[in-house]
Protein backbone atom coordinates (compact mmCIF):
# COMPACT_ATOMS: atom_id res chain seq x y z
CA UNK A 1 0.00 0.00 0.00
CA UNK A 2 1.29 3.46 -0.82
CA UNK A 3 1.93 5.98 1.91
CA UNK A 4 0.90 9.42 0.75
CA UNK A 5 2.04 11.84 3.41
CA UNK A 6 5.32 12.08 5.34
CA UNK A 7 5.55 13.72 8.75
CA UNK A 8 8.51 15.69 10.06
CA UNK A 9 9.53 13.99 13.32
CA UNK A 10 12.43 15.91 14.91
CA UNK A 11 11.63 14.75 18.45
CA UNK A 12 11.19 11.09 17.54
CA UNK A 13 14.40 11.25 15.51
CA UNK A 14 16.30 11.79 18.77
CA UNK A 15 15.31 8.27 19.74
CA UNK A 16 17.12 6.82 16.76
CA UNK A 17 20.48 8.03 18.01
CA UNK A 18 22.83 5.74 19.88
CA UNK A 19 23.84 2.13 19.57
CA UNK A 20 20.68 0.49 20.89
CA UNK A 21 17.60 -0.78 19.08
CA UNK A 22 15.07 1.95 18.40
CA UNK A 23 11.32 1.54 18.13
CA UNK A 24 11.26 4.74 16.07
CA UNK A 25 13.54 3.18 13.49
CA UNK A 26 11.27 0.13 13.30
CA UNK A 27 8.07 2.17 13.00
CA UNK A 28 9.69 4.26 10.27
CA UNK A 29 10.66 1.15 8.40
CA UNK A 30 7.06 -0.12 8.56
CA UNK A 31 5.82 3.36 7.61
CA UNK A 32 7.47 3.00 4.19
CA UNK A 33 4.60 0.74 3.18
CA UNK A 34 2.01 0.84 5.94
CA UNK A 35 -0.24 3.93 6.33
CA UNK A 36 -1.13 3.00 9.93
CA UNK A 37 2.52 2.94 10.97
CA UNK A 38 3.00 6.22 9.10
CA UNK A 39 0.15 8.00 10.90
CA UNK A 40 1.42 6.59 14.18
CA UNK A 41 4.68 8.49 13.65
CA UNK A 42 2.76 11.72 13.11
CA UNK A 43 0.61 11.20 16.19
CA UNK A 44 3.54 10.26 18.42
CA UNK A 45 5.51 13.31 17.32
CA UNK A 46 2.53 15.53 18.15
CA UNK A 47 2.20 13.84 21.58
CA UNK A 48 5.88 14.38 22.32
CA UNK A 49 5.59 17.98 21.23
CA UNK A 50 2.46 18.72 23.27
CA UNK A 51 3.41 16.37 26.14
CA UNK A 52 -0.08 15.01 25.84
CA UNK A 53 -1.47 11.55 25.04
CA UNK A 54 -4.01 11.18 22.24
CA UNK A 55 -5.36 7.70 22.85
CA UNK A 56 -8.75 6.62 24.14
CA UNK A 57 -9.46 3.23 25.72
CA UNK A 58 -12.16 1.13 24.08
CA UNK A 59 -14.09 -1.47 26.02
CA UNK A 60 -16.22 -3.35 23.55
CA UNK A 61 -14.19 -4.62 20.63
CA UNK A 62 -13.45 -8.34 20.38
CA UNK A 63 -14.13 -11.41 18.32
CA UNK A 64 -17.43 -13.26 18.48
CA UNK A 65 -17.69 -15.57 21.46
CA UNK A 66 -14.54 -14.39 23.22
CA UNK A 67 -14.29 -11.90 26.06
CA UNK A 68 -10.52 -11.49 25.87
CA UNK A 69 -7.61 -11.12 23.49
CA UNK A 70 -8.44 -7.73 21.99
CA UNK A 71 -7.63 -4.44 23.69
CA UNK A 72 -9.53 -1.54 22.17
CA UNK A 73 -7.76 1.74 21.42
CA UNK A 74 -8.84 4.81 19.45
CA UNK A 75 -7.19 8.15 18.85
CA UNK A 76 -8.93 11.43 19.60
CA UNK A 77 -7.24 12.96 16.54
CA UNK A 78 -8.93 10.72 13.99
CA UNK A 79 -9.50 13.53 11.51
CA UNK A 80 -5.84 14.41 11.36
CA UNK A 81 -4.66 10.78 11.51
CA UNK A 82 -7.50 8.78 9.90
CA UNK A 83 -5.43 5.62 9.41
CA UNK A 84 -5.13 5.11 13.15
CA UNK A 85 -8.62 6.19 14.21
CA UNK A 86 -8.83 2.59 15.45
CA UNK A 87 -5.63 1.12 16.85
CA UNK A 88 -6.62 -2.05 18.67
CA UNK A 89 -4.11 -4.48 20.12
CA UNK A 90 -4.52 -8.23 19.69
CA UNK A 91 -2.89 -10.71 22.03
CA UNK A 92 -2.04 -13.97 20.30
CA UNK A 93 -1.37 -16.99 22.51
CA UNK A 94 2.32 -17.82 22.15
CA UNK A 95 3.55 -21.40 21.94
CA UNK A 96 4.98 -22.71 25.25
CA UNK A 97 8.55 -21.53 25.68
CA UNK A 98 8.28 -19.26 22.61
CA UNK A 99 9.54 -21.77 20.07
CA UNK A 100 8.61 -21.16 16.43
CA UNK A 101 9.48 -22.44 13.03
CA UNK A 102 10.47 -19.63 10.67
CA UNK A 103 7.41 -20.59 8.64
CA UNK A 104 5.13 -19.91 11.63
CA UNK A 105 6.74 -16.51 12.13
CA UNK A 106 6.28 -15.65 8.47
CA UNK A 107 2.64 -16.71 8.65
CA UNK A 108 2.04 -14.43 11.64
CA UNK A 109 3.78 -11.50 9.98
CA UNK A 110 1.93 -11.97 6.69
CA UNK A 111 -1.43 -11.98 8.49
CA UNK A 112 -0.49 -8.85 10.34
CA UNK A 113 0.91 -7.03 7.31
CA UNK A 114 -2.33 -7.69 5.46
CA UNK A 115 -4.69 -6.62 8.27
CA UNK A 116 -2.89 -4.36 10.72
CA UNK A 117 -0.09 -1.88 11.27
CA UNK A 118 2.59 -4.53 10.74
CA UNK A 119 3.99 -3.58 14.15
CA UNK A 120 4.41 -6.36 16.70
CA UNK A 121 5.78 -6.78 20.17
CA UNK A 122 7.49 -10.16 20.39
CA UNK A 123 6.70 -10.72 23.14
CA UNK A 124 4.59 -8.66 25.53
CA UNK A 125 5.12 -8.71 29.26
CA UNK A 126 2.14 -11.05 29.39
CA UNK A 127 4.09 -13.51 27.22
CA UNK A 128 1.76 -13.14 24.25
CA UNK A 129 2.64 -12.31 20.70
CA UNK A 130 1.34 -8.73 20.62
CA UNK A 131 -0.12 -7.33 17.40
CA UNK A 132 -0.25 -3.56 17.76
CA UNK A 133 -2.87 -1.58 15.89
CA UNK A 134 -5.78 -2.69 13.76
CA UNK A 135 -9.35 -1.70 12.94
CA UNK A 136 -12.53 -3.21 14.38
CA UNK A 137 -13.65 -4.65 11.04
CA UNK A 138 -10.31 -6.45 10.62
CA UNK A 139 -10.61 -8.40 13.88
CA UNK A 140 -12.73 -11.30 12.60
CA UNK A 141 -10.69 -11.79 9.39
CA UNK A 142 -7.47 -11.82 11.42
CA UNK A 143 -8.95 -14.26 13.93
CA UNK A 144 -10.06 -16.55 11.11
CA UNK A 145 -6.60 -16.57 9.54
CA UNK A 146 -4.93 -17.09 12.90
CA UNK A 147 -7.10 -20.04 13.85
CA UNK A 148 -6.68 -21.54 10.38
CA UNK A 149 -2.92 -21.38 11.00
CA UNK A 150 -3.31 -23.07 14.40
CA UNK A 151 -3.07 -19.98 16.59
CA UNK A 152 -5.57 -18.66 19.12
CA UNK A 153 -6.09 -15.36 20.90
CA UNK A 154 -4.73 -14.96 24.40
CA UNK A 155 -6.32 -13.48 27.50
CA UNK A 156 -7.24 -9.95 28.57
CA UNK A 157 -9.70 -8.52 31.05
CA UNK A 158 -10.92 -10.51 34.06
CA UNK A 159 -9.94 -13.92 32.74
CA UNK A 160 -7.15 -16.47 32.93
CA UNK A 161 -4.37 -14.66 31.12
CA UNK A 162 -2.31 -16.50 28.55
CA UNK A 163 -0.27 -18.98 30.63
CA UNK A 164 3.46 -18.62 30.07
CA UNK A 165 6.59 -20.52 31.01
CA UNK A 166 10.36 -20.66 30.74
CA UNK A 167 11.93 -22.86 28.06
CA UNK A 168 12.36 -25.57 30.72
CA UNK A 169 13.52 -28.99 29.62
CA UNK A 170 13.75 -27.90 26.00
CA UNK A 171 16.97 -26.04 26.67
CA UNK A 172 17.74 -25.91 30.35
CA UNK A 173 19.36 -28.55 32.53
CA UNK A 174 17.98 -27.01 35.73
CA UNK A 175 14.35 -27.65 34.85
CA UNK A 176 12.80 -29.68 37.68
CA UNK A 177 9.64 -30.40 35.69
CA UNK A 178 8.48 -30.06 32.10
CA UNK A 179 7.27 -26.45 32.10
CA UNK A 180 6.32 -26.46 28.43
CA UNK A 181 4.18 -29.58 28.69
CA UNK A 182 2.44 -28.31 31.82
CA UNK A 183 1.81 -24.90 30.28
CA UNK A 184 0.35 -26.48 27.17
CA UNK A 185 -1.88 -28.63 29.36
CA UNK A 186 -3.01 -25.67 31.50
CA UNK A 187 -3.75 -23.57 28.42
CA UNK A 188 -6.03 -26.29 27.10
CA UNK A 189 -7.57 -27.17 30.45
CA UNK A 190 -8.63 -23.60 31.18
CA UNK A 191 -9.86 -22.58 27.70
CA UNK A 192 -13.24 -21.54 29.08
CA UNK A 193 -11.67 -19.40 31.81
CA UNK A 194 -9.23 -17.94 29.26
CA UNK A 195 -11.82 -16.85 26.71
CA UNK A 196 -14.85 -16.10 28.87
CA UNK A 197 -13.88 -13.75 31.70
CA UNK A 198 -15.73 -14.58 34.92
CA UNK A 199 -13.29 -13.50 37.64
CA UNK A 200 -13.14 -10.36 39.79
CA UNK A 201 -9.94 -9.40 37.92
CA UNK A 202 -7.09 -10.90 35.90
CA UNK A 203 -5.61 -14.29 36.84
CA UNK A 204 -2.07 -15.02 35.65
CA UNK A 205 -0.37 -18.40 35.79
CA UNK A 206 3.35 -18.61 35.14
CA UNK A 207 5.54 -21.69 35.15
CA UNK A 208 9.29 -21.70 35.87
CA UNK A 209 11.36 -24.85 35.83
CA UNK A 210 13.57 -23.95 38.80
CA UNK A 211 13.95 -21.24 41.45
CA UNK A 212 15.91 -19.04 39.03
CA UNK A 213 12.39 -18.28 37.89
CA UNK A 214 13.19 -16.96 34.42
CA UNK A 215 9.57 -15.88 33.82
CA UNK A 216 9.62 -13.94 37.14
CA UNK A 217 6.50 -15.74 38.25
CA UNK A 218 7.17 -14.96 41.89
CA UNK A 219 6.72 -11.27 41.14
CA UNK A 220 3.90 -11.18 38.62
CA UNK A 221 1.77 -14.31 38.59
CA UNK A 222 -1.33 -14.85 40.68
CA UNK A 223 -0.38 -18.51 40.66
CA UNK A 224 3.30 -19.40 40.30
CA UNK A 225 4.47 -22.96 39.71
CA UNK A 226 8.22 -23.03 40.32
CA UNK A 227 10.35 -26.14 39.96
CA UNK A 228 12.28 -27.35 43.00
CA UNK A 229 13.67 -30.49 44.64
CA UNK A 230 13.25 -31.99 48.09
CA UNK A 231 16.30 -34.19 48.42
CA UNK A 232 19.93 -33.15 48.24
CA UNK A 233 21.82 -30.92 45.82
CA UNK A 234 23.84 -33.17 43.54
CA UNK A 235 27.56 -32.60 43.94
CA UNK A 236 30.40 -33.66 41.65
CA UNK A 237 33.30 -33.09 44.07
CA UNK A 238 36.20 -33.35 41.59
CA UNK A 239 34.47 -30.64 39.53
CA UNK A 240 34.11 -28.44 42.63
CA UNK A 241 37.85 -28.76 43.20
CA UNK A 242 38.44 -27.87 39.57
CA UNK A 243 36.47 -24.62 40.03
CA UNK A 244 38.66 -23.83 43.05
CA UNK A 245 41.81 -24.62 41.12
CA UNK A 246 40.70 -22.42 38.22
CA UNK A 247 40.29 -19.42 40.47
CA UNK A 248 36.75 -19.51 41.91
CA UNK A 249 36.97 -18.19 45.46
CA UNK A 250 34.51 -20.70 46.87
CA UNK A 251 34.37 -19.17 50.34
CA UNK A 252 33.88 -15.61 49.19
CA UNK A 253 31.74 -16.19 46.11
CA UNK A 254 29.62 -19.07 47.31
CA UNK A 255 29.84 -20.01 50.99
CA UNK A 256 29.48 -16.45 52.23
CA UNK A 257 26.72 -15.68 49.78
CA UNK A 258 24.58 -18.67 50.74
CA UNK A 259 21.42 -17.29 52.35
CA UNK A 260 20.82 -20.54 54.25
CA UNK A 261 24.34 -20.46 55.71
CA UNK A 262 24.46 -24.13 54.93
CA UNK A 263 27.71 -24.43 52.99
CA UNK A 264 31.17 -25.28 54.25
CA UNK A 265 34.38 -25.52 52.19
CA UNK A 266 37.60 -26.73 53.74
CA UNK A 267 39.70 -26.50 50.61
CA UNK A 268 38.98 -30.07 49.48
CA UNK A 269 35.37 -30.89 50.26
CA UNK A 270 32.16 -28.90 49.96
CA UNK A 271 29.65 -29.81 52.68
CA UNK A 272 26.00 -28.87 52.28
CA UNK A 273 23.51 -28.88 55.11
CA UNK A 274 20.57 -29.58 52.80
CA UNK A 275 18.02 -29.25 55.60
CA UNK A 276 18.85 -25.53 55.80
CA UNK A 277 19.05 -24.96 52.06
CA UNK A 278 16.64 -22.33 50.76
CA UNK A 279 16.86 -23.55 47.18
CA UNK A 280 18.03 -20.15 46.01
CA UNK A 281 20.15 -21.68 43.21
CA UNK A 282 23.13 -19.42 43.97
CA UNK A 283 25.70 -22.19 44.50
CA UNK A 284 24.39 -24.13 41.52
CA UNK A 285 24.42 -21.07 39.26
CA UNK A 286 27.98 -20.26 40.28
CA UNK A 287 29.35 -23.78 39.72
CA UNK A 288 27.03 -25.22 37.07
CA UNK A 289 29.41 -27.98 36.11
CA UNK A 290 29.79 -29.20 39.69
CA UNK A 291 26.38 -28.79 41.30
CA UNK A 292 22.83 -29.56 40.22
CA UNK A 293 19.33 -29.65 41.72
CA UNK A 294 18.49 -32.91 43.52
CA UNK A 295 16.89 -35.95 41.94
CA UNK A 296 13.52 -35.89 43.73
CA UNK A 297 12.07 -33.07 41.67
CA UNK A 298 8.72 -31.30 41.59
CA UNK A 299 7.42 -27.80 42.15
CA UNK A 300 6.41 -25.31 44.78
CA UNK A 301 3.05 -23.59 44.27
CA UNK A 302 2.84 -19.95 45.23
CA UNK A 303 -0.03 -17.51 45.16
CA UNK A 304 -0.68 -13.82 45.09
CA UNK A 305 1.99 -11.75 43.36
CA UNK A 306 1.20 -8.80 41.14
CA UNK A 307 2.65 -5.58 39.79
CA UNK A 308 1.30 -2.27 41.06
CA UNK A 309 -1.90 -1.24 39.28
CA UNK A 310 -4.88 -0.60 41.53
CA UNK A 311 -2.84 -1.35 44.67
CA UNK A 312 0.91 -1.76 45.29
CA UNK A 313 3.14 -4.64 44.23
CA UNK A 314 3.06 -8.01 45.99
CA UNK A 315 5.32 -11.05 45.87
CA UNK A 316 3.91 -14.57 45.96
CA UNK A 317 3.51 -16.61 49.12
CA UNK A 318 4.08 -20.35 49.36
CA UNK A 319 0.89 -22.34 49.22
CA UNK A 320 2.14 -25.87 48.56
CA UNK A 321 5.82 -26.38 49.47
CA UNK A 322 6.28 -29.41 47.25
CA UNK A 323 4.18 -31.24 44.71
CA UNK A 324 5.18 -33.74 42.04
CA UNK A 325 4.47 -32.48 38.51
CA UNK A 326 4.24 -35.56 36.33
CA UNK A 327 2.18 -36.89 33.47
CA UNK A 328 -0.65 -37.60 33.36
CA UNK A 329 -1.27 -34.05 34.51
CA UNK A 330 -5.04 -34.56 34.76
CA UNK A 331 -4.47 -36.65 37.88
CA UNK A 332 -2.76 -33.84 39.79
CA UNK A 333 -4.40 -32.48 42.95
CA UNK A 334 -3.45 -29.04 41.72
CA UNK A 335 -6.62 -28.48 39.70
CA UNK A 336 -8.93 -28.98 42.63
CA UNK A 337 -6.88 -26.56 44.70
CA UNK A 338 -6.90 -23.97 41.91
CA UNK A 339 -10.65 -24.29 41.39
CA UNK A 340 -11.26 -23.99 45.14
CA UNK A 341 -9.25 -20.78 45.17
CA UNK A 342 -11.11 -19.43 42.17
CA UNK A 343 -14.51 -20.29 43.67
CA UNK A 344 -13.65 -18.50 46.89
CA UNK A 345 -12.21 -15.46 45.13
CA UNK A 346 -15.21 -15.27 42.74
CA UNK A 347 -17.61 -15.53 45.64
CA UNK A 348 -15.94 -13.07 48.02
CA UNK A 349 -13.51 -11.00 45.93
CA UNK A 350 -14.27 -7.37 45.14
CA UNK A 351 -14.27 -6.07 41.57
CA UNK A 352 -10.64 -5.45 40.47
CA UNK A 353 -9.22 -7.20 43.52
CA UNK A 354 -6.35 -9.54 42.63
CA UNK A 355 -6.22 -12.80 44.54
CA UNK A 356 -3.12 -11.64 46.45
CA UNK A 357 -4.95 -8.53 47.64
CA UNK A 358 -7.94 -10.66 48.51
CA UNK A 359 -5.73 -12.90 50.66
CA UNK A 360 -4.30 -9.86 52.42
CA UNK A 361 -7.78 -8.60 53.13
CA UNK A 362 -9.24 -11.84 54.50
CA UNK A 363 -5.97 -13.09 56.02
CA UNK A 364 -3.84 -16.02 54.90
CA UNK A 365 -5.13 -18.20 57.77
CA UNK A 366 -8.76 -17.72 56.75
CA UNK A 367 -7.89 -18.19 53.10
CA UNK A 368 -6.13 -21.51 53.75
CA UNK A 369 -9.01 -22.77 55.83
CA UNK A 370 -11.51 -21.86 53.11
CA UNK A 371 -9.58 -23.61 50.33
CA UNK A 372 -8.91 -26.63 52.53
CA UNK A 373 -5.14 -26.42 53.10
CA UNK A 374 -3.35 -26.95 56.42
CA UNK A 375 -1.00 -24.15 57.42
CA UNK A 376 2.66 -25.17 57.23
CA UNK A 377 5.87 -23.62 58.49
CA UNK A 378 7.01 -23.13 54.89
CA UNK A 379 4.35 -20.45 54.45
CA UNK A 380 6.46 -17.59 55.68
CA UNK A 381 7.36 -14.12 54.53
CA UNK A 382 11.04 -15.04 54.80
CA UNK A 383 12.55 -18.39 55.78
CA UNK A 384 13.26 -18.66 59.52
CA UNK A 385 11.22 -15.55 60.17
CA UNK A 386 7.67 -14.61 60.99
CA UNK A 387 5.08 -17.08 59.82
CA UNK A 388 1.93 -15.10 59.34
CA UNK A 389 -0.28 -17.98 60.31
CA UNK A 390 -1.65 -18.32 63.81
CA UNK A 391 -1.47 -21.85 65.09
CA UNK A 392 -4.49 -21.87 67.30
CA UNK A 393 -3.58 -25.11 69.02
CA UNK A 394 -0.40 -23.43 70.35
CA UNK A 395 -2.48 -20.72 71.91
CA UNK A 396 -4.72 -23.24 73.55
CA UNK A 397 -1.75 -25.09 75.01
CA UNK A 398 -0.22 -21.89 76.40
CA UNK A 399 -3.37 -20.62 78.02
CA UNK B 1 -34.08 -31.69 41.30
CA UNK B 2 -34.98 -30.79 37.77
CA UNK B 3 -32.23 -28.84 36.05
CA UNK B 4 -33.40 -25.81 34.13
CA UNK B 5 -32.73 -26.23 30.37
CA UNK B 6 -29.74 -24.16 29.17
CA UNK B 7 -31.83 -22.21 26.66
CA UNK B 8 -34.36 -21.22 29.31
CA UNK B 9 -31.59 -20.02 31.61
CA UNK B 10 -29.91 -18.17 28.74
CA UNK B 11 -33.21 -16.45 27.94
CA UNK B 12 -33.65 -15.40 31.57
CA UNK B 13 -30.09 -14.06 31.73
CA UNK B 14 -30.55 -12.14 28.52
CA UNK B 15 -33.70 -10.53 29.92
CA UNK B 16 -31.90 -9.53 33.13
CA UNK B 17 -29.17 -7.80 31.17
CA UNK B 18 -31.51 -6.19 28.64
CA UNK B 19 -34.00 -4.92 31.21
CA UNK B 20 -31.29 -3.22 33.24
CA UNK B 21 -29.35 -1.75 30.29
CA UNK B 22 -27.66 1.50 31.26
CA UNK B 23 -28.51 0.96 34.93
CA UNK B 24 -26.47 -2.05 35.91
CA UNK B 25 -23.25 -3.63 34.69
CA UNK B 26 -23.28 -7.42 34.96
CA UNK B 27 -20.25 -9.55 35.60
CA UNK B 28 -20.47 -13.27 34.83
CA UNK B 29 -20.59 -14.06 38.55
CA UNK B 30 -23.40 -11.54 39.14
CA UNK B 31 -25.46 -13.32 36.48
CA UNK B 32 -24.67 -16.62 38.12
CA UNK B 33 -25.76 -15.40 41.56
CA UNK B 34 -28.94 -13.81 40.21
CA UNK B 35 -29.79 -16.98 38.26
CA UNK B 36 -29.36 -19.20 41.28
CA UNK B 37 -31.57 -16.84 43.25
CA UNK B 38 -34.23 -16.85 40.54
CA UNK B 39 -34.38 -20.58 39.85
CA UNK B 40 -33.27 -21.89 43.22
CA UNK B 41 -30.14 -23.74 44.20
CA UNK B 42 -30.20 -27.28 42.85
CA UNK B 43 -31.96 -26.17 39.67
CA UNK B 44 -29.07 -24.07 38.43
CA UNK B 45 -25.36 -24.63 39.07
CA UNK B 46 -22.10 -22.97 38.09
CA UNK B 47 -21.53 -25.12 35.01
CA UNK B 48 -25.04 -24.51 33.71
CA UNK B 49 -24.52 -20.75 34.09
CA UNK B 50 -21.23 -20.99 32.19
CA UNK B 51 -22.99 -22.92 29.41
CA UNK B 52 -25.81 -20.37 29.22
CA UNK B 53 -23.36 -17.46 29.00
CA UNK B 54 -21.37 -19.28 26.34
CA UNK B 55 -24.60 -19.79 24.39
CA UNK B 56 -25.41 -16.07 24.59
CA UNK B 57 -21.98 -14.80 23.56
CA UNK B 58 -21.54 -17.39 20.82
CA UNK B 59 -24.77 -16.12 19.27
CA UNK B 60 -23.69 -12.53 19.69
CA UNK B 61 -26.76 -11.69 21.81
CA UNK B 62 -24.45 -10.59 24.61
CA UNK B 63 -20.90 -9.30 24.26
CA UNK B 64 -18.10 -8.96 26.73
CA UNK B 65 -16.98 -5.42 27.51
CA UNK B 66 -14.04 -4.18 29.50
CA UNK B 67 -14.18 -1.19 31.83
CA UNK B 68 -11.62 -1.96 34.49
CA UNK B 69 -13.22 -5.40 34.83
CA UNK B 70 -15.01 -7.62 32.31
CA UNK B 71 -18.78 -7.27 31.96
CA UNK B 72 -21.55 -8.77 29.82
CA UNK B 73 -23.74 -6.38 27.85
CA UNK B 74 -26.20 -6.19 24.98
CA UNK B 75 -24.18 -5.17 21.90
CA UNK B 76 -24.13 -1.46 21.22
CA UNK B 77 -21.87 1.03 19.52
CA UNK B 78 -18.85 2.13 21.43
CA UNK B 79 -18.68 5.77 22.55
CA UNK B 80 -14.89 5.94 22.19
CA UNK B 81 -15.18 4.90 18.53
CA UNK B 82 -16.70 8.28 17.63
C1 LIG C 1 -3.23 6.23 31.26
C2 LIG C 1 -3.03 5.40 30.28
C3 LIG C 1 -2.59 3.98 30.42
C4 LIG C 1 -2.35 3.23 31.52
C5 LIG C 1 -2.45 3.62 32.98
C6 LIG C 1 -1.94 1.93 31.06
C7 LIG C 1 -1.58 0.88 31.89
C8 LIG C 1 -1.16 -0.34 31.46
C9 LIG C 1 -0.67 -1.39 32.31
C10 LIG C 1 -0.54 -1.34 33.81
C11 LIG C 1 -0.36 -2.43 31.51
C12 LIG C 1 0.24 -3.74 31.94
C13 LIG C 1 -0.81 -4.74 32.15
C14 LIG C 1 -0.23 -6.12 32.33
O1 LIG C 1 0.94 -6.38 32.01
O2 LIG C 1 -0.98 -6.95 32.76
C15 LIG C 1 -0.67 -2.05 30.16
C16 LIG C 1 -0.49 -2.85 29.07
C17 LIG C 1 -0.76 -2.45 27.79
N1 LIG C 1 -1.16 -1.21 27.36
FE1 LIG C 1 -1.52 0.35 28.51
N2 LIG C 1 -1.95 1.91 29.71
C18 LIG C 1 -2.33 3.15 29.26
C19 LIG C 1 -2.45 3.58 27.96
C20 LIG C 1 -2.25 2.76 26.87
C21 LIG C 1 -2.37 3.22 25.48
C22 LIG C 1 -2.66 4.63 25.06
C23 LIG C 1 -2.13 2.13 24.70
C24 LIG C 1 -2.13 1.99 23.17
C25 LIG C 1 -2.45 2.89 22.33
C26 LIG C 1 -1.88 1.02 25.58
C27 LIG C 1 -1.63 -0.24 25.16
C28 LIG C 1 -1.29 -1.25 26.01
C29 LIG C 1 -0.97 -2.57 25.53
C30 LIG C 1 -0.97 -3.03 24.10
C31 LIG C 1 -0.64 -3.32 26.66
C32 LIG C 1 -0.23 -4.75 26.69
C33 LIG C 1 1.24 -4.85 26.50
C34 LIG C 1 1.70 -6.26 26.61
O3 LIG C 1 0.88 -7.18 26.60
O4 LIG C 1 2.90 -6.42 26.76
N3 LIG C 1 -1.96 1.45 26.88
N4 LIG C 1 -1.14 -0.76 30.15
C1 LIG D 1 -1.06 -0.66 67.18
C2 LIG D 1 0.01 -1.35 67.54
C3 LIG D 1 0.80 -2.22 66.61
C4 LIG D 1 0.67 -2.44 65.27
C5 LIG D 1 -0.34 -1.83 64.30
C6 LIG D 1 1.69 -3.37 64.87
C7 LIG D 1 1.87 -3.82 63.58
C8 LIG D 1 2.86 -4.69 63.24
C9 LIG D 1 3.07 -5.19 61.90
C10 LIG D 1 2.23 -4.84 60.69
C11 LIG D 1 4.13 -6.01 61.93
C12 LIG D 1 4.72 -6.76 60.74
C13 LIG D 1 4.18 -8.12 60.64
C14 LIG D 1 4.81 -8.85 59.52
O1 LIG D 1 6.03 -8.80 59.34
O2 LIG D 1 4.08 -9.51 58.78
C15 LIG D 1 4.62 -6.05 63.28
C16 LIG D 1 5.66 -6.77 63.69
C17 LIG D 1 6.12 -6.78 64.99
N1 LIG D 1 5.57 -6.12 66.05
FE1 LIG D 1 4.04 -4.92 66.03
N2 LIG D 1 2.44 -3.69 65.98
C18 LIG D 1 1.91 -3.02 67.05
C19 LIG D 1 2.34 -3.05 68.34
C20 LIG D 1 3.41 -3.77 68.79
C21 LIG D 1 3.89 -3.82 70.14
C22 LIG D 1 3.24 -3.06 71.29
C23 LIG D 1 4.96 -4.66 70.16
C24 LIG D 1 5.85 -5.09 71.30
C25 LIG D 1 5.61 -4.85 72.55
C26 LIG D 1 5.16 -5.13 68.82
C27 LIG D 1 6.14 -5.99 68.43
C28 LIG D 1 6.33 -6.42 67.16
C29 LIG D 1 7.40 -7.32 66.77
C30 LIG D 1 8.47 -7.90 67.66
C31 LIG D 1 7.26 -7.54 65.40
C32 LIG D 1 8.13 -8.38 64.51
C33 LIG D 1 7.58 -9.74 64.43
C34 LIG D 1 8.39 -10.60 63.50
O3 LIG D 1 9.50 -10.21 63.12
O4 LIG D 1 7.89 -11.67 63.17
N3 LIG D 1 4.22 -4.59 68.01
N4 LIG D 1 3.83 -5.23 64.04
S1 LIG E 1 13.65 -20.97 35.33
FE1 LIG E 1 15.23 -22.47 35.76
S2 LIG E 1 14.63 -24.19 34.46
FE2 LIG E 1 13.60 -22.41 33.61
S3 LIG E 1 15.00 -21.61 32.06
FE3 LIG E 1 15.39 -20.51 33.98
S4 LIG E 1 17.10 -21.61 34.91
FE4 LIG E 1 16.20 -22.97 33.39
S1 LIG F 1 20.85 -23.33 46.85
FE1 LIG F 1 21.20 -21.41 47.94
S2 LIG F 1 20.60 -21.84 50.04
FE2 LIG F 1 20.89 -23.81 49.03
S3 LIG F 1 23.01 -24.36 49.47
FE3 LIG F 1 23.02 -23.32 47.49
S4 LIG F 1 23.45 -21.19 47.99
FE4 LIG F 1 22.81 -22.19 49.89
Amino acid sequence: MAVDKKYATPLLDELEKGEWPSFVKEIKSSAETNPMANDLLGLLEQSYDEKKGHWKHGGIVGVMGYGGGVIGRYTDLSEKFPNISHFHTMRVNQPSGWFYTSEALRTLCDIWDAHGSGLTNMHGSTGDIVFLGTRTEELEPIFKKLTDAGFDLGGSGSDVRTPSCCCGKARCEWACYDTMALTHYITNKFQDELHRPAFPYKMKLKMSGCPNDCVASVARADISIIGTWRDEIQVDMPKVREYAKNGTDIVKEIVMMCPGKCLDWDGTDLKIDNSSCRHCMHCINTMPKALAPGKDKGAVILVGSKAPIVEGALLSSVLVPFIKIEEPFEESELWELIENMWDLWCEEGKNRERIGEFIQRVGMGNFLEAVGLEPQPDMVAHPRENPYIFYEEYFEEGE
Amino acid sequence: MAQVPVMELAEAMYKMVKDTMGMKKWKATDLQKASIEMFGEGNVDKQLCKDAIKELVNNGRLVYTYFGGSFLEVPHKEGAAN
